[in-house]
């Protein structure tokens, strides 16, 4: 028998996922051959793969940002609120490294660390980007500066990145949530049991 | 509305155990936490991190400083996806414009000019940098008096091999003695990466200035701003904003 399905993700959450995703992509792909320069000599146009690493950089924040902004991005906004806020039982349980029990909320403290810390490093990598780009308003050091956080970020932002599309292999419901935007109640049973039990409070014409 | 806020303040807060998923006392902001402090840490790599980083290369030494990210390594360049290959003997440099006795000359004649070495940190424009780079080549200066420099005459524009990268100097930035038309670079032969078998190297400004592959230096009566400054670089690169020559460098021979 299938089970009921909820309402995880809606339209705009997937499409604004789907397209930072593809932005992500364009960025570590022009990434490459600029950083590991000396591998790939000169088989490579470095100056326009510079302008297209550059211009995906500036439109990245863009999907995100618009769907915050207007009517259309009450559910956008309730879940960067969801991850944003921590209850004390979240903290001890990351803290433990998930030994504690948790009754999960939508998103588990893994979740919530992965995206803030996404959050934040794309942001400074944005701005060292920005640095680098419009150079002639910031002293030298600076500029040296921004090309050694934009670097060391770089390494960081690829490691949270890659543990995120592992994690969504290793979890295909939570991965077809992001296609469909629904999850079966079995799966948000013992994944998301907080969310679920919030939900059905909640009234039905709620959504998510 | 106000009486809303009224009522709500009359009731007293909700004790923190009682209920878990609506308590706000109990939530705390992490996100926002963490968001501030990588951005904080940011910030502070921005401000102070080249001062770290020379620090940590100069104690690791050329070679291993090379390997921390950002640090005293080239950055390849090259515009078009091609590192010209050019032998030794093939190499032709043509001098032409507003000069007396339009030459070419092969790297012999180049070698044969008295040689100038320098030893100087390569900086980008973008914050990269090479520590103690050594060069040997001839003054563009010298060259200029060997063609012999036309009355009326402004400025230099540059051409590569590439056929993509130009560069421009004036006449007077191209006499200052740190100026050259290199053919070694690294202690050894400039390779075709770093531009060889010649280059410019304009040591008082950035590198975007020392056009690799170097084919032709015309003599112009006006300046021709080159690839990078067409794209927004400054037409005079000097290191750090500086507005004229600096000092030659004292281990300048």
């Amino acid at each position: 028998m299938a089970t009921t399905q909820r309402v995880r993700f809606d339209v705009l959450e997937r499409v604004v996922h789907w397209l930072s995703a593809l932005l992500f992509a364009l960025l570590v792909v022009t990434a490459i051959p600029l950083y590991f320069g000396s591998l790939f000599g000169a088989r490579l146009p470095r100056f326009s793969l510079e302008q297209v690493h550059l211009w995906a950089g500036i439109a990245f924040p863009v999907p995100f940002v618009l769907s915050l902004l207007g009517p259309w991005g009450r559910q956008m906004r309730r879940d960067v609120r969801r991850v944003n806020y921590w209850t004390r039982e979240e903290i001890a349980w990351l803290r433990s490294l998930g030994r504690e029990p948790l009754e999960a909320d939508k998103f588990n403290p893994g979740q919530k660390l992965n995206a803030a810390l996404v959050a934040s490093s794309m942001t400074v990598m944005l701005v060292t980007g920005l640095i680098l780009k419009w150079f002639s308003l910031f002293p030298l050091s600076w500029r040296e500066g921004s090309t050694l956080v934009h670097d060391l970020g770089a390494w960081l932002i690829v490691a949270l990145i890659t543990g995120h599309v592992v994690m969504g292999l290793s979890h295909r419901d939570a991965l077809s949530s992001m296609v469909t935007g629904r999850v079966s109640e079995r799966w948000a049973e013992t994944n998301a049991p907080r969310w679920l039990r919030d939900k059905t409070g909640e009234s039905d014409s709620q959504g998510a | 509305m106000p009486d809303e806020r009224l009522e709500r303040l009359s009731h007293p807060p909700i004790p923190a155990d009682s209920a878990p998923t609506t308590d706000r006392a109990s939530r705390m902001p992490v996100g926002r936490r963490v968001f501030l402090g990588v951005a904080a840490l940011g910030a502070l790599g921005v401000v102070i991190g080249a001062r770290v980083q020379n620090r940590i290369a100069s104690s690791l030494g050329t070679g291993l400083g090379g390997l921390f990210p950002g640090g005293d390594h080239f950055r390849i360049y090259s515009l078009n996806g091609v590192y010209p290959s050019i032998s030794a003997t093939q190499y032709r440099l043509e001098v032409s414009g507003l000069v007396e006795r339009p030459m070419t000359f092969t790297l012999g004649d180049l070698e044969a000019m008295p040689a100038t070495k320098m030893v100087r940190t390569f900086q980008c424009v973008t914050g990269w940098r090479v520590n103690d780079v050594h060069w040997v080549g001839v003054r563009l200066s010298h060259i200029l008096e060997t063609v012999g420099v036309k009355s009326g005459a402004v400025a230099l524009s540059f051409e590569s091999y590439d056929g993509a990268d130009t560069e421009s100097l004036t006449l007077e930035q191209a006499r200052l003695p740190d100026v050259i038309v290199a053919y070694s670079m690294l202690g050894e032969r400039v390779t075709p990466e770093h531009g060889g078998p010649v280059r410019l190297y304009v040591a008082p400004m950035y590198g975007y200035k020392s056009l690799k592959w170097l084919s032709a230096i015309r003599v112009v009566d006006v300046v021709e701003p080159g690839f990078w400054e067409r794209n927004g670089y400054p037409v005079n690169g000097w290191l750090d904003g500086t507005t004229g020559p600096t000092n030659p460098d004292p281990r300048l021979t």
